[in-house]
């Protein structure tokens, strides 16, 4: 009897292009990241005007971008930071850049992504650049932020809902958590000072406050709140962040989406080399089950965090591996090895 | 528009004194065609009811509402990402082709000529092209100057003695035709390389349809959906023999060329995959492509990239857009590429100017779409023709593309008529010359209303084994008032081309 496929009915037998593969991973990330940079901004512009946060250096820190921007500014003011981070072309790490970054990425995957998911990006981007000094001023930026943060979720949606489901979409989607479980260990790391036990202000009312925007910022106070009521100690939130299953930011939700989606393409595509890197994330994910929150913070939050940042690296790294080879080189001597830079991947 | 749609400079001509206007209802009580042949207002006969059907709806529109629509149909269009790339230093813009709503009908019969012309012509292509790369009978029986096709600069050494499957050259084909006075259609160029613009033709449509529904109703056009399909079947069958499921590629020059958009969009209907050059690669001069699961055989390749950059180890050395080792690999007939090599010679000035001898060759018919009346200068009696009438022709040089070394004579001074003949004379088989061709006109939406604008029209052949013509063709129209230059570049826009369907 011959056998033969019903290529509707079963998963797709079609290769999926190493390249194609690599834009849709980076695609989500870029995306994931805008969304992130736009909340963090827009809580900062909140609780700084409210005295409660030093965020303004603080983004700067969670971007790694310290050399980069104070090459060019003296200090860490509203105005400047929301100018290098929204509107600043010359700044690879501004909402404009990643946008734009975004935009090639879905450029080359239009023959794959739905006309809107394009017609959307494409919108948006546009709305990006044509961003002027006078719409990022303090009266506009958190509405401007608002706007970033829709059109980030529109996409998500389109993507949800237009996005055929093979390869690619596990390829996008495992780009989206890795990037998720990256940001949120930033976020929690530039706080970790105020749980050391040598300073002052630990438990005080200004503390509190910063934890609170910490929330906000992941979008995840009302949850917190619904789930732990009055307890606000830091050490809560930081376990909230970190391990709530039902959070959909917190690191262990996004390792589990992130093992699922590597997973199936080992599984569903028969992608063998997938297999080392479901390891690595199970180890990963070991890491975070096998600790409660107070080991963590007594064995050193910032340590774990880094640690946590390392793998998703090395991850990243991994995949690039496996699934987009550099091109065997035709009479290169030495293998090139690619300098990461210690903090924000991006496509090299 | 990229590629080779801008090689097609039509030539310039003189606008003509006002006829006494032709009073017609609402948006066409303005319309003065000026005594050119009119695709809508006066195409010879009594007009088909659709035809007036059509006339009456688009004449019955407010002035403002039309305005409107086009506004929303190019602001779809942009959104839609239905553009070419124009890349600057700093900044990539999205430039539209601008999209006239007006549609160009085409009557059934006055389709099926052209139909049966452009396969005509493709066929007789073919197989001088194979002639010319195998036994040379043409060059040998000295119906075509041997000079003038081996050295050509597009003449490629690389495909002598190759036997491509089918004996298929020209598998994607773009014929430039132009009408006159009379209404009857004429070759202007032949387009063999990589022609592009179709993706407008099916786009075009497609907007047509959802600005315009009320002005499209009921009228039964052919379809031109089909395209993508009858590509992919075409490259399928003539994969190298032996392979039972052919795998087949759109090679693109990538994200950054001006064409992209037409890429993507053939990638998609053909449903295969839209590779660049670092997507390939040459094991034992078999083609593969790199995906997440290793390496895949590739069979067929619809390139999008000049032949100068599909190989640096055969042509340009620092193309960094093509794959290496792919000419050895085609030489070897592991891989269909599509077009071939070398079919630029098929479509060159020069070369065109012998088409309806070359029909006549190897046909044994005449040919159904006429050349452009083309005096060669090679020829004692083309050399005299053009030097006692120059004033009144279109001369140009035959290695040229591009409009660049020719000289319209009735707007030439009596200088440069002199100094031209003094060129002519020192090098007549550099020249062809032609009459200046009255294009015909189309209503078309401009500051004023409804105005008489030339237009050309570039049908599409796909050939595999056989030849489809997709139903139509691209419709390009001059904006600027008196132009002939129907290029993007220069102020050209283009229109729906309807097919009647009975």
């Amino acid at each position: 009897m011959s056998m033969s496929l019903d290529p509707v009915a079963t998963l797709s037998p079609h290769p999926l292009l190493s390249r194609y593969a690599e834009c849709s991973m980076w695609l989500a990330r870029y995306m994931e990241r805008i969304e992130n940079l736009a909340r963090i901004i827009d809580v900062t512009e909140t609780f700084v005007r409210s005295g409660a946060s030093d965020g303004w250096r603080a983004i700067v820190q969670i971007n790694a971008d310290e050399e980069r921007f104070y090459a060019s500014h003296s200090k860490a003011t509203a105005d400047r930071v929301i100018a290098f981070y929204v509107i600043d072309a010359e700044n690879p790490t501004s909402i404009t850049s990643l946008a734009l970054a975004a935009r090639e990425n879905a450029r080359a995957l239009r023959p794959l992504i739905s006309t809107e998911m394009w017609s959307q990006l494409n919108i948006f981007t546009q709305f990006l650049r044509g961003l002027r000094a006078e719409d990022i001023r303090p009266s506009e930026i958190s509405q401007l932020c608002a706007r970033i943060k829709q059109e980030c979720q529109t996409h998500t949606g389109i993507t949800e809902g237009t996005f055929y489901r093979d390869q690619a979409s596990l390829f996008y989607n495992a780009g989206r958590q890795l990037e998720r479980a990256d940001q949120i260990t930033r976020l929690i790391d530039i706080k970790y000072h105020t749980l050391l036990p040598v300073a002052a202000g630990v438990g005080s009312e200004v503390d509190i406050s910063q934890w609170t925007s910490v929330l906000r910022s992941a979008a995840g106070y009302h949850a917190y709140r619904r789930v732990m009521a009055g307890d606000l100690r830091p050490s809560s939130v930081v376990g909230f962040l970190l391990k709530s299953e039902a959070f959909p930011r917190s690191l262990v939700c996004s390792l589990r989406h992130l093992h699922n989606n590597v997973s199936r393409l080992r599984s569903d595509y028969r992608l063998r080399d997938a297999g080392g890197i479901v390891e690595r994330i199970e180890f990963l994910r070991a890491g975070l089950d096998d600790q409660t929150v107070g080991q963590i913070i007594t064995r050193g939050l910032h340590e774990f965090l880094d640690w946590v940042q390392r793998q998703l690296q090395d991850v990243q790294t991994e995949v690039a591996q496996a699934f987009w080879p550099p091109p065997r080189p035709v009479s290169a001597p030495d293998p090139v090895t690619i300098e990461m830079s210690g903090q924000t991947q991006s496509q090299s | 528009m990229g590629d080779s749609a801008d090689e097609s400079v039509t030539h310039h001509g003189t606008q003509n004194a006002a006829s006494p206007p032709q009073h017609r209802e609402g948006l066409f009580s303005g319309y003065l065609n000026d005594a050119f042949f009119c695709e809508l207002t006066n195409s010879g006969g009594p007009p088909d009811p659709r035809i007036l059907q059509l006339r009456e709806r688009l004449g019955a529109l407010e002035l403002g509402d039309l305005r409107n629509r086009a506004a929303n149909a190019e602001r779809e269009l942009y959104n839609l990402g239905i553009t070419f790339t124009v890349y600057s230093e700093r900044n990539s813009i999205d430039r539209i082709l601008p999209f006239d709503l007006v549609p160009r009908v085409l009557t059934n019969p006055e389709w099926r000529h052209v139909e049966a012309g452009v396969r005509q012509r493709v066929t007789a292509l073919n197989m001088f092209l194979w002639d010319i790369y195998h036994d040379q009978a043409i060059l040998k029986d000295d119906v075509v100057p041997r000079e003038l096709v081996v050295g050509n600069a597009n003449y490629c050494p690389q495909m002598i003695g190759l036997d491509v499957p089918g004996k298929t050259y020209v598998h994607v084909s773009g014929t430039d035709l132009v009408r006159d006075d009379d209404g009857t259609f004429l070759v202007l160029e032949d387009n063999a390389r990589t022609p592009s613009g179709v993706s407008y033709v099916i786009e075009n449509r497609h907007t047509m349809l959802r600005v315009m529904p009320d002005v499209a109703a009921g009228i039964d056009l052919l379809p031109v959906d089909d395209y993508g399909v009858q590509l992919q079947k075409a490259l399928a069958e003539v994969a190298p023999e032996g392979v039972d499921d052919p795998q087949v590629v759109l090679l693109s020059p990538g994200i950054y060329n001006s064409a992209y958009f037409e890429h993507v969009f053939l990638a998609r209907e053909m449903g295969v995959p839209l590779v660049e050059g670092q997507d390939l690669t040459i094991e034992n001069d078999k083609v593969y492509m790199r995906t997440t699961a290793g390496l895949r055989p590739v069979h067929s390749i619809y390139r999008r990239l000049n032949d100068e950059f599909l190989d640096p180890d055969a042509f340009n050395p620092s193309s960094m857009l093509g794959v290496p080792g792919l000419v050895s690999a085609y030489r070897k007939g592991n891989i269909t590429i599509a077009n071939a090599l070398g079919t630029g010679v098929a479509d060159d000035k020069a070369v065109y100017a012998y088409l309806p001898r070359i029909i006549r060759y190897y046909l044994s018919e005449e040919p159904i779409l006429k050349n452009v009346e083309t005096h060669i200068c090679a020829e004692p009696e083309g050399l005299a023709y053009t030097l006692a009438n120059l004033e009144n022709l279109v001369a140009k040089p035959v290695g040229e593309s591009g409009g660049y070394g020719l000289i319209i004579g009735p707007h030439a001074t009596r200088e440069e008529l002199a100094e031209f003949r003094t060129k002519l004379r020192a090098d007549p088989a550099n020249y062809i010359s032609q009459p200046v061709v009255r294009l015909s006109v189309s209503p078309t939406l401009c500051e004023t209303g409804l105005e008489p604008r030339h237009v050309d029209l570039r049908p599409f052949a796909v050939t595999g084994r056989s030849t489809w013509v997709l139903p139509g063709g691209l419709s390009r129209v001059a904006l600027k008032r008196g132009s002939l230059v129907v290029n993007s570049s220069q102020g050209g826009g283009s229109k729906d081309t309807w097919v009647l369907a009975s």
